[in-house]
């Protein structure tokens, strides 16, 4: 952030002590001052901070340096024309009194809230809908805090029924008792999923219906919550990176990029020239993949099944390379803290070629299916639409954000790994419907296409790792001979990478959107919190809002399109 | 070098969209050039006869674990536990015993490996100061009808071979 804008936010806020971490400023206020002052960034002209992107809670009972409270809660916001960050930060003296809720302001925090309310206990004063997100609704205890014993196993036993949320959801769209009773306008209700053709995934989608038109929709997630962030506290910084394969598992080397992004950033890490070129290329080739798998998906919800042939022919044959690189074809753990796993392979160029024009046949085959079919204007145009400005309240990134007529690409706003040097364009949509969405992920495969020639041509030969002993193993040759590199190696390994005590966010461009991550650490060789911000997460948050008023039919290729991934949304 | 807005195009006003049929029979012109091309020559299909025809496994190919030996064939690992503490899984079980031939102090009396725990990350083989373990097996299908064979001892990681010579294994980058 520059320091104009960092001089603003200290004269609007003269009793806050604002600090700079990264790129990001950070506000600390006290908690009868929070709502003041995120309203106030939100809505003052010099700030527009019109994207709450995460809210999180910190539980310092185990933290070595004492703090104010116990808990401390963060808002993560973004204004996405200057690409200025700001977390605010207030200590939680009492989390079951709690602290006033933002709802009213971004609607991005009433999920963001109800998760902090699940994993942490801190109530939120005048939250329409405070409940568990990820765990389920039997759960006793909040997860992540520090006293809560990891091994205690919890099941649920029966399910949720949801209805006084879908009552609740019907009142406010003014269906009235009396409707709902007569017999010309019964609601009636429709759970879709949670295991269903349809949900690509373990999510449950409860509708209310009139005739096959969603009046009211509310969701149910967290089947597949398996306490990411709980493990990672646990583990060593390079020991998290096979976890997050498991976020988004259709572009697992972009998370693992994301993840390790993070860490160095805060380590102050300039890796080589060599894996920045190898990550813009594996990245941009994931989110093909990421991008073919969606679209695949979406166009057999609809009915089109030969394009799911062209399409993921090329994605499956793509992991010929894949697994010829990594030595696995889905759960890549391919980075590590301060470079590359492995270096390409010889003769890598000549498959990467390869593979990247069979997807430009398969995907142009499937673009000239698609692009003038009638069929596919009347179920696409003008359905399931998000506003930009509803779309920017719920928390939307990337495609979805896009589709909806938001300029914003991390890669184009704040550019890392060189992608300024490239040449590429970011499509962006003008409706915010259906239509926009699909055509949005078909145009971004050409482009990274073009990024990844692009890169092909300009990546230098050297060395993948940085020569920083307190970070990177020494070569194996050094381990076995010398013992010097065989302390080094014993220490590395027991204690992981230190990083110096501290919070930070980070974050990257996946294929979804923005895959933020927000760490703590206490300056040991294991984080002391993680939180991941991921991007389906917020657009799942804003699905009603997309599918109320539509046909079962569109709430079916509707989910197909936004892409969610069970494994990021529920972690 | 820039990057640029591209604002998409929205199709589909256009009569001859419109009338349907025109754009559908040219949509069936990219399917039937499919349906000839294959007919021609299928050898570009995407199928594989598996089990008879296996997939390619290549030297970097995280596989089943195996332990390596000395070339007297004595067991290299020396219970350092360093693979056990790398594990993001927690599958690796170690016991160590003295070690009685002179090649080093300690010897894995017992070393077992939970592959239902296991994620095949690879970093026990990364961690190994000794080359001790590795997972160039080529084994990808580990699967049985009990839980027990599949919590594989000493006796059996030993008895693997690796699937690749020498040469072929490091020029994979290990």
């Amino acid at each position: 952030m520059n320091a104009t804008a960092l001089e603003k936010l200290q004269a609007a806020f003269p009793e806050a002590t604002i600090s700079t971490v990264l790129d990001s400023a950070v506000i600390a206020v006290q908690p009868e001052r929070l709502i003041e002052t995120l309203s106030h960034l939100k809505n003052d002209k010099d700030f527009k901070f019109s994207l709450l992107l995460d809210v999180t809670a910190i539980d310092y009972l185990e933290y070595p340096v004492a703090q104010e409270a116990r808990f401390a809660l963060v808002y993560t916001l973004r204004n996405w024309q200057k690409n200025m960050v700001v977390q605010v930060r207030t200590p939680v003296h009492d989390p079951d009194a709690g602290v006033p809720t933002a709802t009213h302001l971004w609607d991005s925090a009433n999920w963001g809230e109800r998760e902090v309310y699940d994993q942490y206990g801190i109530r939120f004063i005048g939250h329409p809908d405070l409940r568990r997100i990820l765990n389920h609704w039997q759960f006793k205890g909040h997860p992540l805090r520090k006293d809560y014993p990891i091994k205690l196993g919890q099941i649920c036993y029966e399910t949720d029924s949801m209805e006084k949320e879908i009552r609740a959801r019907l009142a406010l769209k003014g269906v009235s008792q009396s409707t709902m009773q007569d017999i010309n306008t019964e609601i009636m209700f429709l759970n879709l999923g949670p295991s269903h053709p349809v949900t690509h995934g373990a999510i449950r989608i409860l509708t209310a219906l009139d005739g096959e038109t969603i009046v009211a929709n509310v969701n149910e997630i967290g089947y597949l919550h398996r306490g990411f962030e709980k493990t990672a506290e646990n583990l060593t910084y390079n020991q998290v990176i096979p976890l997050t394969d498991r976020l988004n598992y259709c572009s697992a080397l972009m998370n693992n990029i994301a993840y390790v992004k993070a860490v160095e950033s805060w380590l102050g890490i300039e890796i080589t020239e060599r894996t920045k070129f190898m990550r813009v290329v594996m990245s941009e080739f994931f989110r093909i993949q990421d991008h073919l798998v969606c679209i695949a998906a979406n166009l057999v919800d609809m009915g089109g099944l030969t394009n799911y042939w062209y399409l993921y022919n090329e994605k499956e044959a793509s992991y010929d390379l894949i697994s010829r690189l990594t030595g696995a074809r889905l759960t890549s753990s391919f980075t590590r803290i301060g470079g590359m796993y492995r270096d390409f392979y010889e003769g890598w160029e000549a498959d990467m070629e390869n593979h990247i024009k069979n997807i430009e046949k398969g995907v142009s085959d499937s673009y000239k299916l698609v692009a003038q079919n009638r069929i596919v204007h009347d179920r696409t145009q003008g359905v399931c639409v998000m506003s930009k400005d509803l779309a920017l309240s719920y928390g939307f990134t990337g495609p979805c954000l896009r589709a909806s007529g938001v300029p914003f690409d991390l890669r184009k706003d704040a550019p890392y790994y060189n992608y300024d040097a490239f040449d590429f364009e970011v499509p962006v949509g003008t409706k915010g419907d259906l239509y926009d969405r699909l055509m949005i992920r078909y145009e971004e495969i050409f482009q990274s296409i073009k990024i990844i020639r692009q890169a092909m041509k300009m990546i230098p030969e050297g060395p993948i790792f940085v020569s920083d002993h307190r970070v990177a193993l020494p070569p194996k040759s050094q381990v076995y001979g010398k013992i010097e590199g065989l302390a080094n190696h014993f220490k590395l390994i027991f204690e992981g990478v230190k990083t110096p005590p501290g919070e930070w966010y980070d974050s990257f461009e996946a294929a979804n959107g923005e895959l933020g991550f927000h760490f703590v650490s206490d300056g040991s060789g294991r984080p002391y919190k993680v939180k991941v911000r991921p991007p389906c997460f917020y657009i799942m948050g804003g699905f009603h809002e997309m599918v109320e008023g539509s046909m079962i039919a569109d709430a079916v290729i509707n989910l197909g399109c936004i892409n969610i991934i069970g494994g990021e949304l529920d972690r | 070098m820039s990057v640029t807005v591209k604002i998409m195009e929205r199709k589909g006003s256009s009569f001859l969209e419109k009338i349907y049929l025109f754009e559908i029979f040219k949509g069936m012109r990219v399917t039937l050039g499919h349906l000839w091309r294959n007919l021609c020559d299928n050898s570009r299909l995407y199928v594989r006869h598996y089990p008879e025809v296996k997939p390619e496994i290549t030297p970097r190919w995280r596989g089943r674990h195996r332990l390596t030996t000395h070339e007297d064939g004595t067991v290299k690992c020396v219970a350092c536990f360093m693979c056990q503490t790398n594990c993001p899984a927690k599958c690796i079980m170690i016991e160590a015993g003295e070690r009685m031939d002179g090649k080093s102090e300690k010897v894995p009396v017992r070393f077992d490996i939970d592959l239902l725990e296991c994620i095949y990350c690879g970093y026990c083989v990364e961690a190994c100061p000794m080359d001790a373990i590795r997972m160039d097996t080529g084994i990808f299908s580990v699967t049985s009808y009990d839980r027990e064979s599949v919590f594989v001892g000493i006796d059996e990681l030993l008895a693997t071979k690796g699937a690749f010579d020498e040469e072929e294994y490091k020029k994979g980058g290990a």
